[in-house]
């Protein structure tokens, strides 16, 4: 087998193994109100880095401030503003690609 | 006759769909720049099989490019695993809201794309694991479909890019923070804010995926006791 179709299968068995872990060991019981405290927090910690690295974060590891910073800030001050999800996406892909297309 | 229950299920399924669908046309565009820069890696047939078997973008386009690079198959699967690591964390944040058996949850859990799993978030550690289904059932035909359109006719299409469609997700999630999850306390504020350094710190010296898994050790703050803050 190739280095290609190995990476494909070894890829599909381990993320599906993956996106079952938390619900198969941590899922189907009470959990004790501390942990539930924690585990409560995952999304805004797990959200907030994922703007980061989405808007700062390059391929090959470099931050940098780009189009796409332009595009989130806009969106950031839509949302400000109070704008409803979907404009403020519209926004911010708008502002991307009007940054692109002037650089 | 269908119960109550199964209704009410049914109809948040529904919601989810219609809330997934701009996602779906997202995905079908980054599908196709994924299909475009995979096929002279993979050839035809792999990239497809990828998007069909694995359906997790980040990953896919990770370990392209270390093979790509010339990397070899374990230095791009380990690529492609520390960037689905981060559905660990999710799935852990999402399991206290599942019922049934573990393989019903397991299979749930297969659910679990980005924007789904963020739109499901009803605040506080709750989830609706039907509506993070629903959201995610229009896209991943759709991911499958960019693929195949991306490896066979790509470069009549050009690049997605020009759309600025990489800037949506992150805007999304502005979108979903302030206007869900930071509602729920000065702690869910304290936490993304660190979450966000330890992200930031991290982006330059470790590999892609580390930072975002690294940022759920931010939710430890979860550990201090309720009464010394108001509304955590």
């Amino acid at each position: 087998m190739s280095a290609v179709w190995i990476t494909v299968a070894v890829l599909a068995v381990t993320t599906a193994i993956i996106r079952a872990s938390g619900p198969v060991l941590v899922g189907g019981r009470e959990l004790h109100p501390r942990l539930f405290g924690v585990i409560a927090l995952f999304a805004p910690a797990l959200l907030s880095a994922l703007v980061v690295t989405e808007t700062l974060g390059r391929p090959d590891g470099a931050l940098v401030v780009d189009e796409r910073a332009a595009g989130v800030a806009a969106a950031g001050a839509a949302v400000a503003l109070r704008a409803p999800i979907i404009p403020v996406i519209a926004i911010a892909a708008a502002v991307t690609a009007g940054a692109r297309a002037l650089a | 006759m269908p119960s109550p229950g199964m209704t009410e299920q049914r109809s948040k399924l529904r919601a989810g769909f219609r809330a997934g669908l701009p996602f779906a046309v997202a995905a079908l565009l980054v599908g196709i720049s994924f299909g475009v820069l995979a096929e002279p890696v993979m050839g035809t047939a792999a990239p497809i099989v990828m998007s069909v078997l694995v359906f997790a973008g980040s990953a896919q386009f990770a370990a392209t490019a270390v093979l790509g690079a010339g990397g070899g198959a374990l230095a791009a699967i380990v690529a492609g695993i520390l960037l689905n690591a981060r559905y660990v964390a999710m799935g852990i944040a999402l399991a206290p809201s599942l019922r049934g058996r573990a393989l019903r949850r397991a299979a749930h859990g297969q659910a679990m794309i980005d924007a789904s799993w963020a739109m499901a978030s009803l605040g506080g550690g709750r989830f609706d694991p039907s509506f993070m289904i629903g959201a995610t059932l229009p896209s991943y035909p759709a991911w499958v479909a960019g693929t195949a359109l991306g490896v066979f006719g790509g470069e009549l299409i050009g690049d997605p890019e020009t759309l600025g469609l990489d800037a949506m997700f992150p805007a999304f999630f502005v979108a979903l923070l302030a206007g869900g999850e930071l509602r729920s306390g000065r702690r869910a504020v304290a936490t993304a804010c660190i979450g966000a350094t330890i992200a930031l710190i991290l982006v330059p010296i470790a590999p892609p995926g580390v930072p975002v898994i690294a940022a759920s050790v931010a939710a430890l703050l979860g550990l201090r006791r309720a009464s010394t803050e108001e509304g955590g």
